[in-house]
C-alpha cells in the first residue's frame, strides 16, 4: 500500500489534514445521555479528542459506541449534553462542516451499480477541495478495482470503498466505525499503515473497534464505552498497567495463574518451591485484553 | 500523479463559499446527481422494465384485446393511451419513488449522502432529474405504439400541446411529492412494492384508465374523483382525443380543466407537506 503517498499529500494540501481552522479540542463531549424509549443507550458520557489524536471507542456490543459516533457525525440527535465537534454542535452543522469531516459507514449496501472510479470520482465532487480519487483508489487498494461494479466487491473491499470515500474529501477528523470488519488478517495491517500515516499527517481520528489488537496499534487513546459511559480511558499502556501475570504448572498437573505486582519474588519463590526448573513457567504483562475483560467483570458485578 | 498536485490544480477560494453560492452549488451537484441517477437507471434491468417496459406491454395487452370504440370515431386504444399517458406520471413520480426512496434508505444511500457536504438540494434535483427521464421515455414510447397499432395522434395545436406541458409538470409534481410523503411513511424498502402497487393499479381501475370512465358507477366516481389520476386521464384525454369527445365525459362537464389544476395542485401541497415532515436519511438502530 503506497503510505508514503497519501502522508505528502496529507502535509502538503492547501485544507490537509493538518489542524486548522479553529483551536480547542476536536471533539468535546460532556454529560451526553440518549434515550430510546426506556432506555438509556447513553448515561452521562464525557469524551474529549485533541486535535491530531487518534482515540479508539472500544466496547461490546450494544455499550454505546455506534450512538455515540453518530451523534458526533450529526447523524442522530441527543436527549441531553453538550457537544462540540470542529468547535461546532453537529445537531446544527451545516454543509461548509461537514466538508471538513469524514465518516466510514458500517452496514452500507448502496451505490452497487456504479463502478468504484465512479463513485470516489463523484463523491469527491461534493468537497471544496478533494483528494485526487485515483490516488484514494489507490491508498485503499483499490486501484485493479476501479472499473468493477462495486456490487461485485468482496465484503472486505466494499469497506475498504467506505473508507475511500471517508477520505476523499481531505477531512481534518475522521470518523471509522468499525472499519476492518471483514478484512482478512493482511488486509487488516495495510489498512492499519493507512491510517497511521494519516495521523502522522494531522488527521484527527475517531475509531470505534472490537478488535483490542487494533486499538492498542492505532490509538493515542483508548477510550473503553460499558454501558453508556467511559468506563476508562487512557493510553493502551497505562490501561494495560497493572499486575503482572504468572503461570506455572503445580506438582497435581494442574495450571496456576496468579497476579502480582512482585513478579520476581514470585518466582524466586516458585523456584524454591520446586527445587531449580519451574514446570511450564510463563511470566507475562497484563494485556489490554485483560484489562477490557477484567473492567467488563467488574462492571457486571456493580450491575 | 501525487495528491499534492491534485490539490494544485483546485481553484482558489471554493471551500469558502458555502453560503455565498449555496444555489451554483446545488445546482452544479444536482447536475452530477442526474446523472448518476440516470446510470443507475439504465444499469438496472429491473426497474427499468417495471418503470418503462410494463406501462408498454400493458398497452399491447390491452388494445389487442379491447378494439371497440368508446364514442364514434373514437377507438379504444385512443382512450387507452391517453390513460396510460396518465399512468406514466404514477409510475414515475409516485411509484417509482415511493419504491426508491426506501431502497436507499436502507442501504444507506441517503445516510452516505448525508454526511457529505452535498446539499440536500441537490438529491431531489437528482430524484427530479430521474422521474423525468422515465417520463419522458415513457410517454415518447407510448405515444410512438399509439400511433402505430392504434390511431393515436399527436397534438394537433400549440393550445394541446401547452395543456399536455401543464399537467405532465403538475401531474409529476404531484405525484412525486406523494411519492416522497409514502417513502417517509414506509418503514423498510421490502414492504415498499406491496403498498405502492396495488394502489396504482386500484387507481386504474377507478380512473378510466382501464375502463371508459363514464361507464363507471357513480360510487367509484366519488371515489375517483379525490384522488389525482382520474384528472390526469381526463387531462390527457383532452390532449389526445378530438375535441368532440368532451361531449362524452360524464355529467357533461367537458374537460374541467381549472378542476384537474385545483385537485393536482391540492395533492401537491398535501405530499410536499407529508414529505417534508415524515422524510428521513436514514433509520435510527439502536446501538
Amino acid at each position: 500500500m503506497p503510505r508514503r503517498v497519501v502522508v505528502a499529500a496529507a502535509a502538503s494540501g492547501k485544507h490537509g489534514g493538518m489542524p486548522t481552522g479553529g483551536t480547542g479540542p476536536a471533539v468535546e463531549v460532556t454529560g451526553v445521555t440518549k434515550r430510546y424509549g426506556d432506555v438509556w443507550a447513553l448515561a452521562g458520557l464525557d469524551l474529549r479528542v485533541e486535535r491530531g489524536e487518534c482515540v479508539a471507542l472500544l466496547g461490546p456490543n450494544g455499550a454505546g459506541k455506534t450512538t455515540t459516533v453518530e451523534i458526533l457525525e450529526g447523524y442522530r440527535p441527543r436527549t441531553a449534553g453538550t457537544v462540540s465537534v470542529l468547535g461546532e454542535d453537529p445537531g446544527k452543522a451545516g454543509e461548509a462542516w461537514r466538508a471538513r469531516i469524514g465518516i466510514v459507514l458500517q452496514d452500507a449496501t448502496d451505490q452497487g451499480l456504479l463502478t468504484v472510479g465512479e463513485v470516489v470520482r463523484h463523491f469527491a465532487a461534493y468537497y471544496p477541495s478533494p483528494r485526487d480519487p485515483d490516488d484514494v483508489i489507490a491508498a485503499v487498494g483499490l486501484t485493479e478495482k476501479r472499473s468493477a461494479r462495486v456490487v461485485g466487491l468482496s465484503g472486505g473491499q466494499r469497506r475498504r470503498l467506505d473508507v475511500a470515500l471517508g477520505l476523499v474529501g481531505r477531512p481534518q477528523l475522521l470518523f471509522l466505525d468499525e472499519p476492518t470488519t471483514g478484512f482478512d488478517p493482511e488486509a487488516r495491517r495495510q489498512f492499519w499503515d493507512l491510517i497511521s500515516a494519516l495521523r502522522e499527517a494531522g488527521t484527527t481520528i475517531l475509531l470505534t473497534t472490537h478488535y483490542l489488537e487494533e486499538a492498542e496499534h492505532l490509538a493515542d487513546r483508548v477510550a473503553m464505552v460499558v454501558r453508556g459511559r467511559i468506563a476508562a480511558s487512557g493510553t493502551p499502556a497505562s490501561l494495560r498497567h497493572g499486575p503482572t501475570i504468572v503461570t506455572w504448572r503445580d506438582a497435581g498437573g494442574v495450571r496456576r495463574s496468579e497476579e502480582t505486582a512482585t513478579p520476581t519474588q514470585l518466582v524466586t519463590a516458585l523456584a524454591a518451591h520446586f527445587g531449580g526448573e519451574v514446570p511450564e513457567l510463563a511470566v507475562a504483562p497484563r494485556t489490554l485484553e485483560d484489562a477490557y475483560l477484567r473492567l467488563l467483570s467488574d462492571e457486571g458485578d456493580a450491575a | 500523479m501525487s495528491l499534492s498536485t491534485a490539490a494544485a490544480l483546485i481553484p482558489e477560494g471554493q471551500g469558502h463559499s458555502f453560503e455565498a453560492r449555496a444555489w451554483r452549488r446545488a445546482l452544479r451537484i444536482g447536475g452530477l446527481r442526474i446523472a448518476i441517477e440516470l446510470k443507475e437507471l439504465v444499469r438496472n434491468p429491473m426497474a427499468l422494465m417495471f418503470t418503462v417496459l410494463f406501462p408498454l406491454i400493458l398497452f399491447i395487452i390491452f388494445v389487442s384485446v379491447f378494439t371497440g370504440h368508446v364514442a364514434p370515431g373514437v377507438n379504444f386504444s385512443q382512450y387507452f393511451a391517453a390513460g396510460m399517458i396518465a399512468s406514466g406520471a404514477f409510475y414515475a413520480g409516485f411509484q417509482n419513488l415511493a419504491i426508491a426512496v426506501p431502497i436507499e434508505r436502507d442501504n444507506r444511500t441517503l445516510k452516505r449522502l448525508r454526511g457529505t457536504p452535498m446539499p440536500p438540494a441537490a438529491y431531489f434535483i437528482g430524484k427530479t432529474g430521474a422521474v423525468i427521464a422515465v417520463y419522458v421515455v415513457q410517454v415518447a414510447l407510448l405515444i410512438g405504439l399509439g400511433s402505430l397499432f392504434g390511431d393515436l395522434q399527436l397534438p394537433g395545436t400549440a393550445g394541446r400541446w401547452l395543456t399536455f406541458a401543464w399537467v405532465s409538470v403538475l401531474g409529476l409534481t404531484a405525484t412525486s411529492l406523494c411519492g416522497l410523503a409514502v417513502s417517509g411513511l414506509i418503514r423498510r424498502s421490502e414492504g415498499a412494492a406491496a403498498i405502492v402497487s396495488p394502489v396504482v393499479v386500484v387507481l386504474q381501475f377507478i380512473s378510466g384508465v382501464f375502463f371508459q370512465y363514464g361507464s363507471l358507477p357513480g360510487w367509484m366516481h366519488d371515489i375517483a374523483s379525490v384522488f389525482p389520476l382520474r384528472w390526469l386521464a381526463l387531462g390527457m384525454r383532452s390532449v389526445f382525443l378530438p375535441a368532440r369527445f368532451a361531449a362524452f365525459e360524464p355529467g357533461g362537464h367537458g374537460w374541467q380543466h381549472g378542476v384537474t389544476a385545483l385537485v393536482l395542485a391540492a395533492w401537491a401541497v398535501i405530499g410536499f407537506a407529508v414529505a417534508a415532515r415524515r422524510f428521513r436519511w436514514s433509520n435510527e438502530h439502536r446501538g
